[in-house]
């Protein structure tokens, strides 16, 4: 078959996969901000009780393969009577990943901002934890879009991983398809196209927020 | 010199050590209302030390600060702070926010005050040190001269009962000292009641009611301009005015 | 479980070959390369960070056969991870060589210097502490990266955890096993990094690294 024509078969499946895998991607990507926010917060400023569980929480996360945690949660609970859906799986697996990963750039970005924005916002009278909100959080935060982005578009790859732990987002809608015609590089090479576009459209999507966003002192640098 | 001799700040035998380094040893000073004093000396003397103390930015080890009567301890600190204006060596803008949000922030966020009271307020702060043009340029956006002014003027916003001035012009080129300094003259004219650490030998002398020499941690002789510049009781005070003379130049003002 | 983690070993040791071996040429030629060599490249580059593994993965082990060409399941996956891995591991290099190119050659040149005492006493000292940290951190991404051979149905560490896992039916603890080991062998590597940089640290020297 040719590959045009494979395109318009496959389609109405692919792009029912497309939208779960961008479903997945975009909730487990403000989930895991959101978390990320307090894990970088609690990391830098938080009492060593804080601290140190973190440390070896976001360790833990960055030292394993995703893969290797969708499956602890996927295959590893139900014996305990924790039964998860792979849908659920993929979503608490993607936010705990990606919260450890924004974690760190956040953390990144806090300590790069000058020292004693901290001290200034005290001699106005906040304290601490108003001078992290008010001062340090809004510059860290324009600070780390770069990485985030990057982590977005890392996350949108990864979620082809979802297709393991039997969620049916693009890559197990391209299987099914290729099982039933046995043209897997065609499917395949179409897949790959969807991803392409995909990571082009946001990466230019981001790019274009970036700007919107840009504030003098603030540039930038990818 | 002011009419009222209400006292502003009052600090009491202060001493703080960084580890081994004891760099206040036992200073005491008072403030009137509309005073202007300028603390001089050697760098490493502790006069940052000290003004950082007073806010407890830095928290002393020992001793006693009273600001208009009430003891400063660590449970009332944001509030005294807030009382308590603070102008840095390296200005310190928040690079977030432009010059008006800098100087409203701690109006909205720490005063809780109305937004459209604020607005005003800052606009007329920062049309005090002359930048209401500059008003929404970024602190990227401003020359150092300007960066400081906005750094007055969100301190002024504050209305506090005192400004600490940390070195204000040090991070300045040549030519952008004077416009600092001409605002920080148009604040004492006004009375506000200032404590001022700087190098700038012009502005202590023709602008401060009172000069403190300060070296290794204590007050080595304070007085009126005119007498430690013509007339010091030490001569440790007078080879260091002589120096930093030598170095800074007379000041015409 | 050793069995396993010895495949993964293997696994990274030879996509990292693959991917260095493949880096090295791309980064010359993007920055020494003609202008449509360069742009090629470019698009390579953004093609293959573009596409997920597991993509490129199925590509070659389940597509390249209707194409005639034919991989055993280690050797595909070799082959996929280590073209992704040479993808990023070309803008380690191209950094390290475009950050001390030009001034510093020529002002070792003009200490009297010949041009392989400039490269090896100037040049080289400077490009490995650049490219070592992102290579050690590379090595890691490339070591989690190919738990994907499992769908592959290379025997490597996790597919051998599931293998004790159908003998046993003890899931859990054997995935937090596994877990487990690559947590070490990443850990290894981020120490000995570390170690390194510590030793090797000279301020204003380094280039920014991917994550993940």
């Amino acid at each position: 078959m040719e590959i045009f024509d494979l395109f318009i078969e496959a389609w109405p499946l692919l792009f029912k996969g497309v939208q779960l895998t961008l479903l997945l991607t975009v909730i487990s990507i403000i989930a895991g901000t959101t978390i990320a926010i307090f894990l970088a917060l609690g990391k830098t400023y938080g009492p060593k009780y804080v601290k140190w569980p973190i440390v070896v929480f976001i360790e833990i996360i960055r030292g394993t393969p995703l893969l290797a945690q969708l499956f602890i949660l996927y295959f590893g609970l139900p014996p305990y009577g924790l039964n998860l859906s792979g849908f659920t799986v993929a979503f608490i697996g993607f936010t705990v990943n990606c919260s450890a990963y924004t974690a760190e750039y956040l953390r990144g970005s806090i300590m790069s901002i000058e020292s004693n924005q901290l001290r200034v916002a005290q001699s106005l009278g906040m304290t601490k934890w108003q001078g992290i909100f008010n001062v340090i959080l809004p510059q860290a935060l324009r600070r780390v879009v770069p990485s985030w982005t990057n982590e977005f578009i890392y996350l949108l790859k990864y979620t082809s991983l979802a297709y393991m732990i039997g969620t049916h987002e693009l890559m197990t809608q391209a299987k099914f398809f290729a099982s039933r015609n046995y043209e897997f590089f065609k499917v395949y090479l179409i897949v790959a196209l969807f991803y392409l576009v995909l990571v082009v459209f946001f990466t230019n999507i981001f790019s274009w927020v970036e700007r919107q966003f840009k504030i003098p002192g603030f540039e930038f640098e990818h | 010199m002011s009419e009222e001799k209400k006292t502003i700040l009052k600090i009491e035998d202060l001493h703080k050590s960084f580890g081994d380094n004891e760099v206040l040893k036992g200073v005491s000073l008072s403030l009137n209302k509309g005073e202007n004093k300028v603390i001089i000396g050697p760098s490493g003397t502790g006069k940052s030390t000290l003004l950082n103390n007073v806010n407890r930015l830095v928290p002393p080890d020992r001793g006693r600060i009273y600001l208009d009567g009430e003891e400063i301890t660590s449970q009332n600190i944001n509030k005294m702070r807030q009382e308590i204006g603070f102008v840095f060596q390296d200005f310190g803008l928040f690079n977030h926010l432009t010059a008006l949000g800098n100087v409203k922030v701690g109006l909205t966020k720490v005063k809780k005050m109305d937004k459209q009271d604020a607005q005003d307020l800052a606009m007329e702060e920062l049309r005090r040190v002359g930048l209401e043009e500059s008003a929404e340029q970024y602190p990227a956006e401003l020359s150092g001269g300007q960066k400081q002014r906005v750094g007055i003027a969100r301190a002024l916003a504050m209305q506090p009962k005192l400004i600490l001035f940390d070195e204000p012009t040090s991070a300045l080129d040549p030519e952008l000292i004077g416009e600092v300094l001409n605002v920080m003259k148009n604040l004492a004219k006004e009375g506000m009641t200032m404590l001022v650490v700087t190098h700038e030998m012009g502005f202590a002398r023709t602008v401060s009611d009172e000069i403190i020499f300060m070296e290794n941690g204590y007050i080595v002789e304070q007085g009126p301009p005119k007498q430690l510049f013509n007339n010091p009781d030490t001569e440790r005070t007078r080879e260091f005015l002589f120096k930093l003379t030598e170095l800074y130049g007379e000041g015409d003002e | 479980m050793l069995g396993g983690a010895l495949v993964t070993i293997r696994l990274t040791f030879f996509s990292l070959l693959l991917g260095l071996a493949l880096a090295i040429p791309i980064a010359f030629l993007q920055i020494y390369g003609p202008k449509v060599v360069r742009r090629f490249i470019s698009v390579y580059e953004r093609v293959v960070r573009s596409i997920p593994l597991l993509v490129i993965l199925f590509l070659i082990f389940y597509g390249f056969p209707r194409a005639g060409i034919n991989f055993p399941a280690f050797a595909a996956a070799v082959l996929g991870i280590g073209i992704r891995s040479s993808a990023y591991q070309s803008q380690i290099f191209k950094g390290a060589i475009q950050s001390i190119s030009g001034s510093q050659m020529k002002a070792a040149l003009s200490l009297g210097m010949t041009s392989l005492q400039s490269f090896k006493n100037i040049i080289l000292p400077q490009s490995i502490r650049i490219a070592i940290p992102p290579m050690a951190n590379e090595s890691a991404i490339v070591l989690k990266d190919t738990s994907l051979a499992y769908a592959l149905g290379v025997i490597e560490l996790l597919r051998q955890g599931g293998y004790i896992i159908s003998t046993t039916y003890r899931p859990l603890p054997i995935y937090l096993a596994v877990a487990g080991v690559y947590l070490v062998m990443t850990l290894t590597i981020n120490i000995t990094l570390n170690k390194f940089e510590k030793r090797l640290k000279i301020p204003g020297i380094g280039i920014e690294e991917r994550v993940r």
